[in-house]
């Protein structure tokens, strides 16, 4: 369960950023993102799939949250 | 020599990697690139932040030289004791000529080394009794220190000693803050990793102390310097172009900052990161808990600069956005001179770069406006995100080279016959015995500024001193130079 931070770039793209492995990704999907459901499975630029836990509201960004890896 | 090839470069680093034995050669494969500047991500091509392969020539630091060394070490108010045997902190001391304003011994401490000394009696049972002790002298002896941090050596961790207790002890003693870091030697492959427990050490210790206290004055326009050390003055070069522009630098970290002014960077406005490698841990945390964003900036050459400039003032208002045409045009001049001055001199010459950081990548727009071509570039330390921002600044088909070894930094050399390299005091003698000109990036050669537009005007003639230097024309014996001459002659009679 690495902590991931998660910012927004300046083109407003969500950025994955795990410190302790060097991985800075954009986000390119995410399973749940209305205003009362957020979070499940995320894609990354570079192909790998995460899971956040889903939450009954969108995060303020930035965060640190605990994601699987899938 | 022209511009190499792809297809020669690949060679290159073919040739070069076959005197590895099989597995050696396979792991430092991965660690030696061709850059391809239409890549996104670095990891496609090379692997950082790897451990040394044991046997081969490496430069790297280590922990406690990042913690003590870069971070910690330049916040002039505090006492950095460097706890454990004492070699560690005087050979270290004042090697990175972090300058500040202050007198040592009273109330700046920055070129001082304070340690605990170790010996074998104190590995066999214990070095806290030592340490509280310390912290006793310390408060006698230099009344006028604003904290204390304990930058532990490898023992302190071999031998599990308690340092956050004895911190937790004095601090309430002293009623200043002391500040335990972790940062023994052998932790994590290189520097890195002691940058990064430093980062932690300043947001579990340092950062919270003045929160919920508003008797700041904040304005709108306050700024913090992140990740700048003040080598040879840089952090003042950058300073004076930020305050001209209209911001306020509440903050340096850490060239000729203060603890005080790191307990106030929660109450900037942005935060302005130079030094992305060692300080982008804080300014990530930062964002997040105090929603301060942040920024990287590239104070190396006039093109750069204008670029850093405008950048900064499009997140403020219009008062700061004309603030910045007008350093802009202020300069515009006199660093027009410059270059019209050394171009001429330094046109076409090629670099190659092997050094730590932020240089690695920001360098390159300061020898591109000389005219001067960045041929190979590597870090010591770098990571992934690193090598992201560098493969869209280097040339298409250039070196790249993550920790590179002794051996093969020297074959690089032989071949790509580059005009001048600049890395550190390690590669310098070898080079220049080679009859390469060379200047050291990390210290800057015992010269500086090289930030800011000041500072550009002596970055191009530390260049043009080196690299047109006549020294090099005697390199080679005269009676060597004898026979090349005498056929010269044959071939032309």
């Amino acid at each position: 369960m690495p902590s991931v931070m998660l910012r927004k770039r300046e083109d407003g793209k969500l950025i994955f950023y795990v410190a302790k492995k060097d991985l800075e990704e954009t986000i390119e999907s995410i399973e749940f993102d209305s205003p009362d459901k957020w979070g499940g499975e995320v894609v990354l630029g570079d192909g790998s799939k995460y899971a956040f836990e889903i939450l009954d509201a969108p995060p303020k960004i930035p965060l640190t949250l605990q994601a699987k890896r899938l | 020599m022209a511009a190499m090839t792809r297809e020669e470069t690949e060679a290159l680093i073919q040739e070069v990697l076959e005197v590895y034995p099989e597995k050696a050669k396979k792991d430092r494969a991965k660690h030696l690139a061709v850059n391809d500047s239409s890549l996104e991500k670095a990891n496609k091509c090379i692997t950082s932040n790897r451990k040394s392969l044991p046997g081969v020539m490496t430069v790297r630091g280590c922990a406690y030289a990042g913690s003590k060394g870069v971070v910690w070490g330049p916040i002039k108010d505090m006492i950095h004791i460097s706890h454990g045997p004492v070699g560690c902190g005087q050979y270290s001391r004042a090697g990175r000529r972090n300058y500040y304003v202050g007198t040592t011994g009273v109330n700046a401490f920055g070129t001082m080394n304070f340690t605990s000394d170790f010996k074998e009696n104190d590995i066999v049972f214990g070095g806290d009794k030592k340490l509280s002790k310390i912290m006793l002298e310390i408060e006698q002896l230099f009344p006028l220190n604003k904290g204390i941090s304990i930058q532990s050596e490898c023992p302190i961790g071999l031998i599990g000693d308690d340092i956050e207790a004895v911190a937790k002890k004095a601090a309430k003693e002293t009623g200043k803050p002391v500040v335990p870091v972790r940062c023994e030697g052998f932790r994590g492959v290189s520097q890195s990793l002691g940058h990064h427990i430093a980062n932690d050490a300043i947001r579990d210790w340092v950062l919270e102390n003045r929160d919920g206290d508003d008797s700041f004055q904040t304005t709108p326009y306050d700024v913090a310097v992140i990740g700048d050390y003040n080598i040879g003055g840089d952090a003042w070069a950058s300073r004076t172009l930020l305050e001209e522009m209209g911001l306020r630098v509440v903050a340096q970290w850490s060239g000729d900052g203060t603890i005080a002014e790191i307990e106030k960077t929660p109450k900037v406005k942005l935060n302005l990161i130079h030094c992305y490698r060692s300080m982008n841990y804080i300014a990530r945390h930062m964002e997040e808990k105090y929603s301060i964003p942040w920024i990287e900036y590239n104070f190396f050459g006039p093109t750069k600069i204008a670029e850093s400039l405008r950048k900064i003032a499009a997140l403020f208002d219009e008062k700061i956005q004309a603030g910045a045409e007008r350093v802009i045009a202020r300069y515009t001049a006199e660093y027009e001179a410059v270059i019209a001055k050394y171009k001429p001199r330094l046109e076409g010459k090629r670099v190659m770069l092997y050094i730590g950081g932020l240089r690695p990548r920001h360098v390159i727009g300061a020898y591109e406006d000389l005219g001067m071509e960045v041929v190979g570039t590597g870090y010591e330390f770098g990571h992934n995100d690193d090598y992201d921002r560098t493969i869209k600044e280097m040339g298409n088909a250039t070196l790249l080279y993550d920790d590179v070894t002794g051996y093969e930094f020297e074959e690089f050399v032989k071949r790509v016959q580059p005009d001048l390299i600049g890395s550190g005091i390690k590669e310098k003698y070898i080079f220049q015995k080679m009859g390469v000109p060379f200047r050291q990036m990390h210290s800057w050669d015992y010269s500086g500024p090289y930030h800011g537009y000041d500072g550009f005007a002596i970055f191009a003639r530390d260049m043009d001193m080196t690299i047109n230097n006549p020294c090099w024309k005697n390199i080679k014996a005269p009676w060597k130079n004898q026979v090349a001459n005498d056929e010269a002659l044959k071939a032309v009679a």
